[in-house]
């Protein structure tokens, strides 16, 4: 077992660090108080590689492991976690191709993501299917050569700006899950549409939508693995990703842990920093041993990936866990600043919002849960 | 055009630095390295006048072996290849300056771009020391008439001009009253100040691909430098702490004690 970083795991986290702190910081308020898409900086992302990190280097990409994405991952949520999620909301969506897709499919999908700037969503949540993806009710019909799609997706990351959309619908609603089949489909075409940006509590950086399909036509060679596999698919998918979106978790609690140390050793009250008195003292150790023990299970789940084994039980602990940490260390940093930590004019507030919203997307903290129980009845 | 720039090791600046209790040194453990910043601004100078007017750099770093990070960084943010003088002990600016000539006379650059000094001991004189051994000319504190925010900076134009024969460069330097412009023939020595260049960031692919990129070892055994410190530092001590400041009730007083105390009004 070795602890110690690489001098190439160093120079990954430096340079993300230092996008995070020139590039992203100084704008993060601003795009948190307007909700635009923050092209400028998707595009400087874009310039410096840290997008379509998952993409495997035979396809023109990094070949980074999965450690050094969640390194790389960490310091980009610690700038802002909306712009995080916009990053590897390209991830989450190509990740279904990467794993299950055909040669020729990875080479068609996933090579313009590293010739250009360009958004992929991945659209698996419905009104009414969001742990519960068995209960789908997009749907897709098999016409020739091509399959035609009907149904709504929501809450779907970059929709706005996405011109390539990974899809979970059901060849047969009837088989349940095993009815459920992955297609990509390429640009916006005719029927394709997607609605408003929604109003969000957090992470108001990314873009989300709805998006619509009415009598969409994919071809059959856009179809990612086999009719009735996109279960599989979109739970292999989630394994792979839950140790990203726990790095984002990671991330806001570190920006959280740095901003009360800073605060607390100015802040006096009763003649002495607020940090010399041992309430706030306890607030900031829990706040540190937290933040690192989520860090160490997210490297952990990533590095089970890497040797080539399933990671859903360590991946699900990383998720979890980082995420309910996160919800708590941003709320003790809103505590440690008092009355100012509530105000929008302080840092604090920004990340308690953008931390509540990894305990309900990709798995809610409830589902991970019956994971963890059910990968322990095994 | 083939150009050298260098790339030492420093501690980083956001580092917190604490002398040790003896006095010989700084304490060396938990801190942060980086490339010193100066030299950082001379690799992009000699990448954008790589890439207006083709050829290679060549980076050169003198120390132990982790002095490879900062190469790696300067090979990340796109230098060709790089040179590692490896050598533990202390080292003096006569002595730098004698190794980097050797290394200068084995791979015959146009042009050498390096930091007008290292941030860590101040001291600003290899650049000088270099032409000096060398014979060439040189260009200190190299700047530019642009503004940071510029298009050409945006552009990223080299602040270095070539002329049109070739065979020398048109430096501005930063001299006390204002900008001076200098025509030094090549070869030649550049030390760049703040204000020549905003370096690029490394990028990913960048850091990935530098991880190929060769470095070759010397020693200054192997290039024939006696290398015996000729300066040495007798004693190190942090700047005396500042005494917390005052609060004052009223204007009246701040003004009797800016009058009477401080004696600035």
């Amino acid at each position: 077992m070795d602890f110690q970083l690489t001098e190439s795991q160093r120079a990954l986290q430096d340079a993300a660090r230092k996008y995070a702190r020139e590039v992203v910081r100084p704008k993060a308020a601003h795009y948190d108080e307007t909700s635009e898409f923050p092209k400028d900086l998707l595009s400087a992302a874009f310039e410096l590689g840290l997008i379509n990190m998952a993409i495997p280097s035979e396809y023109g990409g990094l070949g980074l492991s999965h450690l050094e994405q969640v390194m790389v991952c960490e310091e980009l949520a610690w700038g802002c976690a909306g712009v995080a999620t916009s990053l590897i909301a390209n991830d989450l969506a190509n990740l279904p191709i990467i794993l299950h897709g055909t040669d020729d499919q990875k080479k068609r999908l996933l090579t313009p993501f590293t010739q250009k700037v360009k958004f992929s969503s991945f659209c698996l949540t419905e009104p009414g299917a969001g742990s519960d993806v068995a209960a789908m009710s997009t749907t897709a019909r098999r016409e020739g050569d091509h399959y035609v799609l009907n149904g709504s997706k929501c809450f779907i990351t970059n929709g706005g700006y996405a011109d390539q959309f990974t899809v979970f619908a059901t060849v047969d609603k009837a088989k349940k899950h095993k009815g459920i089949t992955c297609f990509v489909v390429e640009g916006r075409p005719q029927g394709l549409t997607t609605g408003k940006h929604e109003n969000k509590m957090g992470q108001r950086a990314s873009n989300t939508t709805t998006v619509t399909f009415d009598e969409v036509r994919v071809p059959v060679a856009n179809r990612i693995g086999e009719e009735g596999q996109g279960f599989l698919v979109a739970m292999a998918t989630l394994d792979n990703s839950r140790p990203l979106t726990a790095s984002i978790s990671v991330g806001i609690a570190r920006a959280a842990l740095e901003h009360s140390l800073d605060y607390s050793a100015q802040r006096q009250t009763f003649g002495k920093p607020i940090r010399e008195h041992q309430g706030v003292q306890f607030m900031l150790a829990d706040m540190a041993m937290n933040t690192h023990g989520a860090r160490l299970l997210t490297y952990e789940s990533a590095w089970v990936l890497d040797q080539g084994q399933r990671n859903t039980l360590q991946s699900s602990y990383a998720k979890c866990f980082a995420a309910d940490m996160a919800m708590k260390v941003t709320t003790d940093a809103v505590q440690v600043y008092g009355g100012y930590g509530y105000m929008k004019e302080y840092p604090v507030e920004k990340l308690m919002r953008d931390a509540k919203l990894i305990q309900v997307y990709e798995g809610t903290s409830q589902v991970q849960r019956l994971v963890i129980a059910k990968e322990l009845f095994k | 055009m083939k150009i050298l720039v260098t790339a030492k090791r420093v501690e980083d600046p956001e580092s917190k630095i604490k002398v040790k209790p003896d006095g010989s040194g700084i304490v060396q453990e938990g801190l942060k390295y980086k490339i010193n910043p100066f030299d950082e601004i001379g690799v992009e100078e000699g990448l954008r006048l790589a890439a207006k007017h083709g050829g290679e750099v060549v980076v050169v770093s003198i120390g132990t072996k982790d002095v490879q990070e900062q190469l790696r960084h300067a090979l990340a943010m796109g230098a060709t290849r790089a040179v590692w003088v490896n050598h533990a002990g202390a080292l003096d600016q006569l002595g730098i300056a004698a190794l980097l000539q050797k290394v200068v006379e084995k791979e015959k650059p146009d042009l050498v771009v390096l930091g007008k000094q290292s941030i860590d001991d101040d001291q600003n004189q290899v650049g000088q020391y270099l032409a000096e051994f060398l014979g060439w000319g040189q260009a200190t504190f190299a700047s530019k008439v642009e503004s940071l925010e510029s298009e050409a900076e945006k552009n990223k134009v080299p602040a270095v001009a070539l002329t049109a024969d070739g065979k020398a460069v048109r430096v501005v330097r930063e001299v006390d009253n204002g900008l001076a412009t200098l025509e030094v023939q090549l070869p030649a020595v550049v030390t760049t100040d703040l204000r020549l260049n905003q370096p690029r960031y490394a990028s990913l692919p960048g850091i990935m691909k530098a991880k190929s990129k060769p470095i070759e070892e010397l020693t200054p055994e192997k290039l024939g430098v006696d290398v015996t410190p000729r300066i040495q530092v007798l004693k190190m001590s942090a700047p005396p702490a500042r005494k917390a400041g005052i609060k004052v009730p009223d204007v009246a007083t701040l003004v009797e004690k800016l009058h009477n105390e401080a004696k600035v009004v």
